[in-house]
């Protein structure tokens, strides 16, 4: 590990990365660059793989795109409603758990086994939970004495339709990480407040929740990028469409729409960039963020 | 605290947990008992909870309205085989980068790692082409090979291999094993759990995967399970208790799998948030 490199051992080494090196510059570190090319791309003949112009025509177009704004609207709404809740259930059930309880096992099985199952399935099966006339939540809701709801069907019941399933299907990764945060916490810090007499709730939010900030950073940035990645809900849930009139269409079924069904590959590739450049800007205004929240033991 | 309010706090706590754990797992239940019902008894209210007669031909009719044998293969042969390539490329990747001295060694890490801040979606459209040019599309080749390799699982590795004592490879060395000796009778066996995790959670992600073999596949013969659902919803319109028949066998192998291994996958999500 400390020798110096020899070119010997260069050689050596660039055996056994050339395997995984391969596919990755392939796959990975080449299309990176390919598709921002690509996002220039104002005329190009896919079958013959030849383009004639390059220009910023694609980004002028996304931002006249009245379906793209609605995209990207239709996605901010998403993750508005999807990140804040799933973090404070899953928080509030991953502290339940932590507490010295019989049947851990149980829950957190329970809780997490959405996170194995397919998407594709799991949709489906809300699909027919979801149903206007025969579905099984407003028959629950209809005990409760609410109207039947057309969440499928009703434009603006499909976000909301949309942000319960992903919910669902998250919390289990995100309770389990925050568990092993919370194992992570010195017991003595609780100890200590426990003598000096706090109670349940303050201890909650004056100890746990600070010890726990790096934790729930963590946690807030991966539900936050994959949120603005939703697609696979989206296909699937609404039978291959986006939803009653564009209402569940987000930027990543925009760039599927506009690459696989009207193959415009330079809109497409920019779009895919708009959408990677807004999470790298929001990911570093968390981290400057979190710089001044998060406390570390 | 007296003993009255700590057992109120408990109540509180299983009565919540509780509450949650049906919400969870009400989907599925509603799922497997849909699958089991007579047509009439699907479109019923109030709900029918207990079907009056357990219909598991509907999982026959399921199984032979649509190809899901050749749905079923496909997916088992990529899972399979993309699990198994992305370990071989792992570890020998690992251990270079954990164990090995070369030139550009740390601006190789760095640039591997800067690839995980990307995200996937960016990568669909250059990758889409490049398969079409390889001659891939609708082809095992498509489906298998861009997955068998991954900076995360070579960065989980790493940090595994990094935390194994060096004695281990300098006595190893010192009594005359070769690097890949070292590598596979050493570090692979000591780094079972690790390799187990990463293995699971590519079968699952594998299993599960859609938007790429969605794009990627065009013939009945090529489609993976998920995709082969998605196209099954719109052959068997409305028919529920096919679906949900459908939606089962989709979902079970994965939930067994899970059954069986949950102290791994959870150990390695677990892991993931570690390292934040």
């Amino acid at each position: 590990m400390n020798e110096q490199p020899t070119w010997a051992s260069t050689a050596k080494a660039f055996v056994y990365l050339l395997p995984a090196f391969a596919i990755i510059a392939v796959f990975t570190m080449y299309p990176i660059l390919s598709s921002l090319v690509m996002s220039f791309y104002t005329d190009y003949d896919f079958f013959n793989n030849e383009v004639y112009a390059y220009g910023f025509g694609n980004f002028v177009e996304l931002a006249t795109d009245p379906s793209f704004r609605t995209a990207l609207l239709n996605t901010l709404i998403f993750v508005i409603g999807v990140v804040p809740a799933s973090i404070l259930i899953s928080l509030v059930i991953a502290v339940l758990l932590n507490s010295n309880i019989k049947g851990i096992r149980f829950f957190r099985t329970s809780y997490f086994l959405p996170f194995v199952t397919s998407v594709v399935a799991v949709s489906i099966v809300w699909n027919w939970i979801y149903h206007s006339d025969y579905g099984l939540l407003n028959y629950g809701l209809g005990l409760f004495g609410i109207a039947p709801i057309d969440w499928l069907t009703d434009p603006a019941y499909a976000m909301p339709a949309l942000i319960i399933l992903c919910i669902w299907k998250g919390l289990g990764f995100n309770i389990v990480i925050f568990l092993a945060g919370l194992q992570g916490i010195d017991r003595n810090h609780i100890l200590a407040a426990k003598i000096d007499g706090a109670r349940g709730t303050r201890r909650f939010f004056h100890i746990i929740v600070p010890l726990l900030s790096s934790t729930t950073f963590f946690v807030t940035l991966i539900t936050m990028i994959s949120s603005f990645k939703v697609f696979d809900e989206v296909y699937a849930l609404f039978s291959g469409r986006p939803g009653p009139a564009n209402s569940a269409l987000t930027v990543v079924y925009y760039v599927y729409q506009k690459f696989y069904s009207e193959w415009e590959f330079g809109l497409a590739s920019a779009a895919a960039y708009v959408l990677f450049v807004i999470i790298l800007l929001l990911t570093i205004v968390q981290i400057v963020v979190s710089k001044k929240l998060v406390h570390y033991q | 605290m007296n003993k009255s309010r700590q057992m109120l706090a408990t109540v509180v706590v299983y009565f919540v947990l509780t509450v949650g754990a049906i919400f969870m797992l009400l989907p599925f239940v509603w799922m497997i008992i849909t699958s089991l019902k007579e047509a009439n008894e699907v479109m019923s209210m109030p709900p029918v909870w207990i079907p009056s007669s357990w219909e598991w031909s509907n999982y026959a009719e399921a199984w032979a309205k649509a190809p899901f044998d050749t749905y079923f293969m496909n997916s088992m042969i990529i899972t399979v085989v993309v699990t198994v390539g992305e370990l071989i490329t792992t570890i020998l990747a690992a251990y270079a980068f954990s164990r090995m001295s070369f030139y550009g060694r740390d601006v190789l890490f760095v640039l591997f790692l800067a690839t995980m801040m990307v995200p996937g979606e960016v990568l669909l459209i250059p990758n889409y082409v490049t398969v079409t040019e390889f001659g891939w599309l609708n082809s095992y080749e498509a489906l298998i090979v861009p997955w068998t390799a991954s900076v995360f699982a070579i960065f989980l590795l790493r940090q595994w291999f990094l935390n194994m004592p060096k004695e281990l490879s300098y006595a190893a060395k010192i009594d005359g094993c070769k690097d890949r000796h070292i590598l596979l009778y050493v570090f692979v066996p000591l780094a079972k759990p690790s390799l187990v995790t990463i293995a699971l959670l590519k079968i699952v992600g594998s299993w599960n995967a859609f938007l790429w073999p969605l794009i990627v596949t065009n013939s009945v013969e090529m489609r993976t399970l998920p995709v082969g659902l998605t196209s099954f919803t719109t052959e068997a319109g409305t028919i529920y208790e096919l679906l949900m028949a459908a939606s089962t066998m989709v979902i079970l192998p994965m939930v067994l799998l899970f059954f069986f291994t949950q102290k791994y996958i959870v150990a390695g999500v677990a892991r993931a948030g570690i390292k934040g």
